[in-house]
């Protein structure tokens, strides 16, 4: 196969970027999206020109590292990360768009890599729950109902890529957010700090100048994990009721 | 998780310390207001007390079809509710300025929260798609159009001073009046599938926010909001056409 590619060249954080166009030769379709950028970054490295920065890690979709916005989707056209997305769903002789996540919250520092360690402080303002140390506890001690373990893994899947935020027309953490919290909150491990929780971990999300939620429901469609849409909602509720009964330690 | 990205030896703002923690008001109603979710819940309350309104002010609306009697004897009825308790037309004042906050704090929050959302997203992207569906989009425009209209509509039909009539406590002629303009009809067909545009996400929306929807009952939803927009939009346009077609006269 053989691609156009207008990818966002940028030095630094500080520097101006622009949309570089490069051509790219002898694509597999059978390469993932990363392993075709590091064909293009191998042509550029023998050119002596710089290569194209981008965060990547596992390479199997379960870190969430990587990500780039391609041809205006977070991840490309599949719903996976962009390591799990083969070259196979683009055409021979395709113009493909990529793009860094575009979020205040998240600037970026060089090329496709944007900082996301606004992801690190929301979950620092109240992603944990408090145990006793010391001994392992006997299993049974604390049993978890089928449904409400069902619940919490799924909102545990969350990988932190970012593509909600990259997805949502406010740049909005609503979704990654919302899935620590509910992951919590259907646990009675999570019940001792539940109130000062959500209502933490909204706050710090609000400071680090992420947008609102306006419910077009963008970020479920590019969810990697697939969290659902109702997990917003419960976020609400749970919100709604820590603040009537006036918790939170901010 | 992420991980954070490590630079190291450069300077620029993805690299500085996290900012300390802004100083937040200390009430509950302080943090409340100034959360995202804490201004979306009073968009949604005072949406939800809007829309109850429209929909008495719709069925209301419907009295046009019965003559000038049943429509101007509805109109004076409107005046005596509470009687003999509430003195003439205190109902309805006691309701304006209900109705007043209402738009005031919908409208407020809408505009702080607009501007968050605009700035949470300061580069556009170079590949764009056209996304959400056209309800969603038009929220914050359709508002404003509607925030017009509401100025129009009460100069219109409420003090009279742009009605071709303006006739007070004869409000069927003032409607006939109106709505035999042709900028009457424009302004009013406008402002109501605006309306429908508005409620037909912003229900949905508000369920949403109030923590109402989940999985199961998403789909409901859609559908109430999808009805209840569908139906509040022909019975307001019911009445213009209604003049257009003769029906009404």
């Amino acid at each position: 196969m053989n691609l156009t590619l207008r990818i966002w060249r940028q030095p630094g954080p500080d520097s101006e970027g622009a949309m570089t166009t490069y051509e790219v030769s002898g694509i597999s379709p059978d390469m993932s999206f990363l392993e075709m950028l590091d064909t293009l970054n191998e042509d550029l490295i023998e050119r002596g020109d710089e290569p194209v920065a981008f965060d990547h890690d596992c390479r199997e979709g379960i870190c969430g590292a990587c990500g780039m916005v391609i041809n205006g989707d977070a991840h490309g056209p599949e719903r996976t990360t962009t390591c799990q997305l083969h070259m196979r769903h683009f055409t021979d002789g395709e113009t493909i768009d990529v793009e860094p996540w575009r979020a205040a919250a998240f600037p970026v520092v060089k090329d496709l890599v944007v900082d996301r360690s606004a992801f690190d402080r929301i979950i620092g303002a109240g992603g944990y729950v408090t145990v006793a140390t010391g001994s392992a506890p006997e299993a049974h001690a604390t049993p978890v109902a089928k449904p409400a373990a069902d619940t919490a893994f799924e909102h545990a899947e969350c990988i932190g890529c970012g593509a909600c935020v990259a997805a949502c027309p406010n740049g909005s953490a609503m979704l990654f957010t919302s899935a620590k919290v509910v992951h919590l909150a259907s646990l009675p491990q999570g019940a001792p700090e539940r109130e000062t929780r959500v209502l933490d971990m909204v706050g710090t999300m609000d400071d680090e100048g992420f947008g609102g939620c306006t419910n077009t429901g963008m970020c479920t469609t590019v969810c990697p994990k697939g969290i659902p849409m109702s997990s917003i909602t419960t976020m609400n509720r749970e919100f709604l009721r820590a603040t009537r009964k006036g918790g939170g330690s901010r | 998780m992420a991980l954070a990205t490590r630079t190291p030896g450069r300077s620029g703002p993805a690299r500085t310390a996290p900012p300390a923690p802004p100083r937040g008001p200390r009430t509950a109603v302080g943090r409340f207001w100034r959360s995202t979710i804490g201004k979306k819940t009073v968009m949604a309350v005072s949406g939800l007390a809007m829309l109850l309104y429209l929909v008495a002010h719709m069925v209301g609306n419907l009295k046009v079809f019965f003559g000038p009697e049943e429509m101007n004897g509805y109109a004076h009825w409107l005046r005596t509710i509470g009687d003999p308790v509430l003195h003439h037309e205190w109902f309805l004042w006691i309701m304006r300025p209900l109705l007043l906050l209402a738009v005031v704090a919908h409208g407020v929050a809408a505009a702080q929260l607009s501007r968050r959302d605009l700035a949470a997203r300061p580069v556009k992207y170079a590949h764009r798609k056209p996304r959400a569906s056209y309800a969603t989009h038009t929220m914050r425009w359709g508002g404003v159009i509607l925030a017009l209209f509401l100025v129009w509509h009460i100069l219109d039909l409420t003090t009279g001073t742009v009605n071709p009539r303006g006739e007070a406590g004869h409000p069927y002629e003032n409607i006939v009046a109106s709505f035999s303009t042709w900028y009457g009809n424009t302004i009013y067909i406008v402002a109501m599938v605006a309306v429908g545009l508005h409620v037909r996400h912003g229900l949905w929306g508000a369920a949403q926010t109030l923590g109402a929807g989940s999985r199961t009952r998403d789909r409901a939803l859609k559908v109430t909001a999808d009805v209840v927009a569908l139906v509040l939009t022909l019975g307001f346009l019911s009445v213009p056409v209604g003049v257009m077609t003769g029906l009404v006269e």
